[in-house]
This record gives C-alpha cells, structure tokens and sequence, in this order.
C-alpha cells in the first residue's frame, strides 16, 4: 500500500544556506551607521572643545567608536561580548598606526626625491658640483659605483662565512650549536657604528693608517654575517631529512650529501638570505662615513682613495642645507629605496617558492 | 657456496674472496675536511665578538684607566691643549650619554610595545587573509629600510609633528616631572628621538610577537572557543600566557636596537653633554650619536676615548641581546 503512494519530490531551492557567523546586510548596514556617526561625532567634538589637528581627530573618532560599539554590544549580549569589540577596535588602531609611518615615508621620499632626477643624474658625478648646485648638474652615479663596490666586497667575505656558520648549525650540529647560535644573535644586536670602530681600531690604526672603501665593506661584512646566517640556518632547516638520509643511504659522505644534495635543494633560500643581507647593509652609514670616508669622484679601486656610496651623498647633501642639497638627498633616498625595494621583491619571490626546486 | 663466474676462473686462477669491507663510523678525510671547515666558519662569530671586544679594550684601555669609574659617572668631555698643540688635561665622562641612551631607547620601547602587540595581536587573530599578506609584507619591508631614511623623514617630517605633541603633552601633564619643560624648547628633544627609534624598531618586536603567536597550540585555542570564548577571552586564556616572555623578549631585542643606533638619533637630537631627564626638552644623549659627532675632528688621544665609549655601548648591547635572546628562546617556546 505505501508503495503506491507518490512521494512528491520536495523543492528545497528556497532554503539558502545559513551562516551565522558571518555579518548579515542588517549588520553592515549598522556598522557602516555608527562609523559615519562616529565621524561626524569625532568632528563636532573637534569644532567644539580644545582639540585639533590629525591626531585629535584620530582619537576622538576612535573614543566614540569604540564607545558606541561596546555599548551596543554590551545591551546585546553582555559584558564579554563588550570587552571584546573594544579590544578588536583598539587591535586595529594598532595596526593601523604601524602603517602610518611607512606610508608617510614613501609619500615623502617618492614626492620629493622625484624632482630631483634627470638622465645625467646617474652617469654624472660630483666632482665639479657642490650639493647646493642647481639640479640639472652633477649626479650620483659615482656613489652608486661605490655602493656596488662595497657591497660586492663585503658579500665575498660575508657569504661564505654566514653559509657555513648556518651549515655548521643545520648539519653538522656539534657541542657549540648553542653557543653559537647565542652568538650570531648578539652579533645581530651589534650596533653599526661599533663595528666601525673596531676595524678602525683593528686595521686602520695598526695597518693602513688611510680610509679605503676595502675597510668600509669588512665592517659591513660584521653586519651582514648574522643576517645571512639566520635567515640560511632556517631555510636548511625546511629541507626535509628524508633528502639527507638519501644521499648517506646512497653511500654518500656527508660532504657529498651536503654539497651535491641539501645546498642545491636550498639554493633558492639561500640566495634570498644573501639578498636580504644585501639590503641590511646597502645603507648603512655610519660605518661607511667612519672608514670609507667619502668621495665625489668616480673611483673604481676599492683598495685607495676616497670613495663615495650612496648613504655619504645623502648625508653630505643633507649636511648642506640648501633647499638644492636636500633635494638631492630626497633623490639619493629615493634610488637607494628603490634598490632596497627591488632586493627585497626578489628575495620575496625566491623565498616563496617551493623548497627542492 | 660463492658463486664465481666463470670469466673471473679463467683470468685470475687464483680466485680469492675478497675480504669484506670494514664497517665503521669514522670519517672519511674530506668528511674530516669539510666538518674542519664548517666548524671553523660556525666559530667565527665567536671570533668576531672576541676580536672586536679585545681591539676596543686594547685602544681604550689607556682612557680606562686613567679616568677609572669616572668615565661612566662623570658628564664632562673636554681636552685641553697649550699652544704647542699638547695635551695638558682631559676629561672624559659619558654619563650624560649613557643616561640619554637609556631613555631614549626605552621610551621608544614603551612606546613600540603596545603597538607592535596590537599589531601583531591583529594580523594573527583578526585580519582578512588579504589584509594579512600585504601588512605582513610592508612590515618586512619596513624592517629593511635603511636608518639613514628614518633619520631624514624624522628630521623634515616627524620633527614638526613631535614637537606639536609634545607642547600638548606638556599642557596636560606638565605637572608630572618628566613631562615638564620650562625653556620651551620642543625640537630636538629626547622624545622625538624615541618617536622615531620607536617607529624603527616596530617591525622587529611586530614579527617577533607575531611568531610566538602564531605557536600558541592550537587545541588550546580551539578548546577556548569550543567553550564559547569570544576572540578576547581565548586571547588572554591562551595567547597571553604562552606568548609574554617571548613578547620581553622581542621588546628586548628592540631595546638593544634602539640602544645601538646611530645615524637617525644623530639627525634629530641635539647632543649636549649635560644630564637631561625632562624627555620634552630639547637636550639629549646618545653613546652611539656621540661617537659620530666627535669622530671627524678627533685627535688620536681622543679617538681612543671614543673607542673606550664604543666598548661600553657594545658591552651593553651585549648584555641586553644575550637577555632577550634568553627570553625568547628559552621561554617562548614552552610557555604555560
């Protein structure tokens, strides 16, 4: 008998999926409200009372929002439920702080520095020009030489050392892992301008009694081996072991494993590690301002002379104090932000991609 | 029973088996090489470290002893010449610049703190996933900047604005001492100077903070929820208690940073050799700044007074970064 019962088929279309927790239109609507109501709240405070400026309409607005948020929440749902929507706004407020910064720092930089380049500006050198100079004269294509010649020397001592001491604490891990890797952390924490002094102290005085920019790129080196080395260890610390126990498996030595294995598989990574070494140390003045001194001049031999680099064009011109001198220092900040940004977008991209390929 | 083939019978009549090879876990010599050579690498930071300590000692030992405790308590730097061009007396006291370093760096970590856990409280638990990646992003790419960028942006734009803030922090709370300033001189104070050693050291203790966040378990996370905990009450039962230490840390770590720069102090602090405790006020010290200013026209006596105070900042920093790294390493992993 229930066999002969047609069943019809029950039409479910209008059942919409629910998600509860996602915010409905009535919510948006709400809080789209009480942001304008802040707002205009935020500003009648601001017409009326002593407050003023950015900064005091920041803060009024985010009292009132907040205010009004938690209030609402609290007739909702209660305390807890308050307590969290203000801790919410107050998070957001801090992140938005962290990028007020560096947005005015690219504003500033990008705006200024801009009227300060012309086509000569990177084939030319300061050598008959003051920084006070209108801007159609001179350039810092001899700085950036120097940068290049400071950075490439410094590298050739530097990544060696940095792979190993992270080879030393990924692979080899002895009795002074710890130690180490204690060290390569203060060595981090050590401040520009001491290890400055200590090769002023350690070479200049005893040996070469001259600034060369050969000096200027041993201190970078100091700076440079901990980023290296830090940023490697974690990258050998992503190969898996699987590969390791491969290569001693096949009969491999360590050595061989290591060399024609796990540096190849991490080849990517360290490349990024050098690279974000690079831009720790691109523009490090101190250092460079202590042993390179500077020049304005095109020079070539990192061994003798003076030599110029980025980071002294932009503190001359800076020191110099016409509007003319601290356009340019706008425009050496300009190209070497630009350097850094490019090291930095290519140290992202190799880093991103898969380990082992 | 071997099994010979039979080419092996005929070539060599004497056909030995041969002995089986030795098995054994000693290196080989280009192991023995390779393992020689790493190692020699991995100790270089202690040789660095070591170097660098031992050179400044050995320059600035002379200062050291010739000024004794007084070159870290007295403020007076001052060398005297007669008209030969000799030195007749000298004094070398770097309290001043030691006091002034330590203000500025740890106004600039109380300042940085709170923003950076916002911070790093926000892109762990709170923001969008796109939101995430692209401040994660800017974040790294702040932390590479160069100092000299920070000083110059703090010098013509910061500058202004902090000395604005400071005259309405002056009003309000005038009444407390720090905060008081009778000259009303506002530019070129310490507290501009922490402003912007605090903006530089936000993307270090962000990401610190970020990462001992992002290793709080996971269960327990879940568990907090499960129960219906809002994001705040999971946060403060679980990511609170895991991550504090390691947050010290990470604050420690920015406070060895701030300690040891150079160039962006330099740019906007006016260094004075007196001892500066109103942080408003447009007087102020720094080891590091102190080293670049007297550097250019410093005679060699001098020179090794300026390696003397180099020791000194590089002792402290030490100290600071072996205590953060404790803090981190030791505690932030575990936590309770």
């Amino acid at each position: 008998m229930s066999s002969n019962v047609a069943v019809a088929p029950v039409n479910y279309d209008h059942v919409k999926p629910i998600r509860p927790w996602q915010a409905s239109p009535k919510d948006r609507v709400i809080t789209g409200g009480i942001f304008v109501v802040s707002v205009l709240i935020a500003y009648a405070l601001i017409e009326f009372t002593g407050l003023s400026g950015k900064l005091g309409m920041f803060a009024s607005f985010l009292a009132v929002f907040v205010t009004i948020n938690a209030v609402r929440e609290y007739l909702r749902f209660g305390s807890a439920s308050a307590k969290d929507t203000l801790v919410n706004t107050l998070v957001a407020a801090g992140a938005f702080l962290t990028i007020i910064p560096i947005t005015s720092i690219l504003y500033t930089v990008i705006s200024k520095g801009i009227k300060g380049l012309y086509p000569g500006l990177f084939f030319t050198d300061m050598s008959l020009n003051a920084p006070n100079d209108p801007l159609d004269v001179g350039g810092l294509g001899h700085s950036i030489v120097g940068t290049l010649l400071l950075v490439s020397i410094a590298l050739v001592f530097s990544v060696p050392i940095g792979i190993l001491t992270a080879l030393y604490l990924t692979e080899i891990k002895g009795r002074f892992s710890r130690p180490i890797r204690f060290l390569v952390q203060a060595m981090s924490g050590v401040p520009s301008i001491v290890a400055g002094l200590f090769i002023f102290s350690a070479i200049l005085i005893p040996i070469t009694k001259n600034n060369s920019s050969l000096l200027g790129s041993l201190a970078l080196t100091i700076l440079m081996i901990p980023t290296v080395a830090r940023t490697s260890e974690e990258v050998l610390n992503l190969i898996p072991n699987d590969l390791r126990e491969a290569g001693i498996a096949l009969g491999g030595t360590q050595w061989r494993t290591v060399a024609m294995i796990v540096v190849p598989a991490a080849k990517s990574g360290l490349i990024t590690a050098v690279i974000l070494g690079i831009a720790r140390i691109a523009g490090e003045t101190a250092p460079v301002l202590l042993l390179a001194g500077g020049g304005d001049k095109f020079n070539f031999n990192p061994a003798s002379g003076p030599m110029g680099s980025l980071p002294y064009y932009i503190w001359r011109s800076f020191g110099a104090g016409s509007a003319e001198a601290v356009t340019r220092a706008w425009t050496g900040l300009l190209v070497l932000l630009v350097i850094v940004f490019i090291l930095f977008t290519v140290a992202r991209f190799l880093g991103n991609r898969k380990v082992g390929k | 029973m071997y099994k010979i083939h039979p080419m092996t019978l005929l070539e060599n009549k004497s056909a030995e088996i041969p002995a089986p090879r030795e098995i054994t876990t000693k290196p080989r010599v280009s192991d023995k090489i390779f393992r020689g050579i790493v190692t020699g690498g991995g100790l270089s930071s202690l040789i660095i470290l070591g170097l660098i300590f031992a050179f400044l000692l050995y320059q600035g030992f002379d200062i050291l002893r010739s000024q004794g405790i007084s070159f870290l308590t007295t403020s007076r730097w001052d060398v005297n010449f007669d008209d030969v061009g000799n030195i007749t007396s000298s004094d070398f006291g770097l309290s001043a610049m030691l006091i002034g370093t330590i203000i500025c760096s740890f106004t600039a970590v109380l300042i940085a703190v709170p923003i950076s856990v916002a911070t790093a409280l926000y892109l762990s638990f709170y923001a969008p996933p796109i939101v995430k990646k692209f401040m994660v992003t800017v974040v790294d790419l702040m932390a590479a900047f160069p100092s000299i960028l920070f000083g110059i942006w703090a010098y013509f734009v910061l500058m202004p604005s902090g000395a604005y803030w400071a005259k309405l922090l002056n009003k309000y709370l005038g009444f407390i001492p720090v905060f008081s300033n009778e000259q009303m001189v506002y530019d070129s104070s310490p507290f501009i100077a922490s402003l912007i050693l605090a903006i530089m050291i936000i993307p270090i203790v962000t990401s610190i903070s970020r990462e001992i966040f992002s290793q709080a378990p996971l269960d327990r996370i879940q568990a907090a929820y499960a129960l219906g905990a809002t994001r705040w009450a999971m946060i403060r039962a679980v990511v609170i208690p895991h991550g504090r230490s390691g947050v010290i840390g990470g604050a420690m770590l920015g406070l060895g940073r701030a300690m040891g720069e150079t160039v962006a102090v330099y740019t906007v602090l006016n260094l004075v050799f007196a001892i500066n405790w109103h942080i408003l006020f447009g007087v102020g010290g720094n080891v590091a700044s102190l080293i670049l200013l007297k550097f250019g026209e410093a005679t060699p006596y001098e020179i090794k007074a300026l390696m003397a105070a180099g020791l000194v900042l590089f002792v402290l920093t030490l100290i600071v970064n072996f205590t953060a790294d404790l803090l981190v390493r030791r505690l932030g992993g575990k936590g309770k």
